[in-house]
């Protein structure tokens, strides 16, 4: 796909994720809007995920074990036509099968995912199983940066490197906030990108809210034969608007009524210059 | 009393019938937390090399590789200790397997006491319980090799989650008229009125020696092999506590949330109130010793549950008085 329209997409996208967590009345804002070029980059340009191919095994997959930007992947999948868009109307309401964490219900979620530290494990099972197996198939997943505190993480990662999983994409979404305050005031993380290259990682960084750079490093997949590839991607909490940007609040705060209006007259300025 | 031939332990029945069935389909994959040697699978790992991933020390992961294998269509066996398994990688059993609804087979090995004197961190007896609380995934005790048998050839196909747990001392071949098995369906071992013994795992045969002793004395015994803990066999549940004047539950489990509750719950329920009693492990660190000596001092032995019979049986007539005057 044209950067141009992925660009286009992006700003639709992140619309889009607004107004279905203020329709929602909850929502994980801050995080769903620094992960959503990844995604766009994910399911329209690095991906082979479909649809129609969606209950094969030979595709690639993805599992989003930082659940709780859900609303990121709802997005995408609508727009990649998994399931009608009037369904994403129903996100968290009574009896819908939208729930507000990653869920099988809706088609297109590979896996159920939300409590953190869970991901990366599953996607090393099913990269494990493409090499049983002789399929060629990669899997991709995504990781908050806060959620690497979980330790399960890193039993994942010695795994990736122990079976040689070059067909397994690690994309951490390195926006430096979690819930409380910033990773490194909550649980430092850094030095990070050393940290993964020593647990056996091929460690490649980018501007994670930037379509040209995202789409550079993905088409460099797999970075080094034999090893798990690592995207460090560098992103902004609450990216694109500007009073949601790098704010602790702007996690799961709810837009009200004159935020709204403004995130979307912002959005749509931007999008009139691209 | 010992006529009952000793057969293997149910450790070995499961490692050997699962290289068995492995050998004939190649999706069957094992996936261990250095626990081949224990979970007695070290001919497996050398014959079908293949079909076993070693995950090392790491439950959390264990548990999480095998739920996204399982996505690739194998029948993924997760086999460690049931300490371990159940508390360690919980999230990931309630999440990623049951939650998610990938058909792993969850293997306990070393169950309840089987560790003995390495003590409480090595016991599993809150299994039952905090696995009968997670929605989809079934539970299996089996209480002897034929269960232990049958029931691995069960799990191959079965449809859910499901988590079977063993120990690994030499069981008793329990004789048994009725050599069909089906995960959720009790095996009556004996039939009688007076008193019913509800067991589950490796009890079970202990319940079996009580009820011969007691028959020996002029009492008719019931007991049921209650393999499947979740989903429980409601029909012979209540069939038989509408039949019988005490009845006993066992099981190598804390007396919380196991085998017991699960009847006594289903019972009151029914209005169905024979004499009751659960024989399990009570809430306390558990004594120092072997798994048998563990299971004596705890009352969950042949003269054990006999006397507790006995004594509910006296106590049986009072309790019948007790109900109908509604005292």
């Amino acid at each position: 796909m044209d950067a141009q329209v992925l660009k286009q997409k992006s700003v639709q996208y992140r619309k889009t994720i607004l107004r279905s967590i203020k329709q929602a009345k909850a929502g994980h804002t801050g995080g769903s809007l620094s992960c959503i070029d990844i995604l766009n980059v994910l399911y329209n340009h690095a991906m082979n995920i479909t649809p129609e191919n969606f209950n094969t095994i030979n595709r690639d997959h993805y599992i989003q074990s930082k659940g709780h930007s859900v609303e990121a992947l709802y997005t995408v999948l609508q727009d990649k036509g998994f399931y009608p868009a009037s369904e994403l109307d129903t996100l968290n309401q009574f009896q819908s099968h939208f729930v507000g964490h990653p869920t099988r219900k809706v088609n297109g979620v590979e896996h159920n995912t939300g409590a953190l530290g869970h991901g990366l494990s599953v996607s090393v099972g099913l990269a494990l199983g493409a090499k049983r197996d002789g399929n060629s198939y990669r899997v991709f997943t995504l990781l908050g940066d806060g959620e690497l505190a979980e330790g399960s993480s890193w039993e994942a990662l010695m795994s990736a490197a122990q079976y040689k999983l070059d067909n397994l994409v690690i994309i951490v979404d390195r926006n430096m906030l979690q819930i409380t305050a910033s990773t490194e005031e909550v649980m430092g993380l850094e030095p990070l990108a050393d940290k993964f290259a020593a647990f056996g990682c091929a460690v490649r960084s980018c501007n994670g809210n930037d379509i040209d750079d995202l789409v550079s490093t993905f088409d460099r997949i797999p970075f080094e034969t034999g090893k798990p590839n690592l995207i460090l991607a560098r992103t902004v909490k609450g990216k694109g608007v500007s009073f949601m940007e790098n704010t602790v609040k702007w996690h799961h705060r709810v837009p009200n009524e004159n935020e709204y209006v403004a995130a979307i007259e912002e959005l749509n300025r931007m999008e009139a210059t691209i | 009393m010992t006529d009952v031939p000793l057969g293997r332990e149910n450790l070995s029945v499961f490692a050997d019938t699962l290289l068995e069935l492995a050998s004939q389909d190649p999706s069957i994959m094992v996936v261990t937390s250095d626990s081949r040697g224990s979970g007695k699978l070290v001919p497996f790992g050398q014959e079908l090399p293949e079909q076993i991933v070693e995950m090392g020390i790491a439950e959390q992961n264990l548990v999480g590789v095998a739920a996204g294998l399982a996505m690739t269509g194998k029948k993924i066996f997760v086999v460690s200790p049931a300490c371990f398994l159940t508390a360690r990688s919980l999230e990931q059993i309630k999440n990623d397997v049951a939650y998610s609804d990938h058909p792993v087979k969850l293997i306990g090995i070393s169950a309840g006491v089987s560790y003995g004197a390495l003590g409480t961190t090595h016991h599993s007896l809150h299994d039952y319980a905090v696995m009968r609380a997670i929605n989809n995934i079934d539970i299996v005790a089996p209480a002897d090799n034929f269960e232990a048998r049958e029931v691995i050839k069960a799990a191959v196909f079965h449809p859910r989650p499901i988590y079977v747990r063993y120990g690994k001392k030499p069981m008793l071949d329990l004789p048994r008229a009725d050599t069909q098995f089906k995960i959720g369906k009790s095996i009556t071992l004996l039939e009688g009125n007076d008193i019913t013994f509800i067991a589950t795992g490796e009890p079970t045969e202990r319940a079996y020696l009580a009820a011969k002793q007691l028959e020996a004395e002029g009492l008719s015994c019931r007991v049921m092999s209650m393999h499947t803990v979740k989903p429980l066999d409601l029909e012979a549940l209540l069939h038989a506590a509408s039949n019988t004047r005490v009845l006993i539950t066992v099981e190598e489990h804390s007396v919380n949330g196991g085998l017991g509750e699960a009847c006594a719950t289903i019972l009151m329920q029914h209005g169905i109130y024979p004499t009751f009693k659960v024989v399990a492990i009570p809430d306390e660190y558990t004594v120092t010793g072997n798994q048998l000596q563990i299971f004596d001092y705890y009352g969950i032995s042949a003269d054990g549950l006999a006397e507790t019979a006995r004594q509910l049986l006296n106590r049986s007539t009072s309790d019948l008085h007790r109900i109908q005057n509604k005292i």
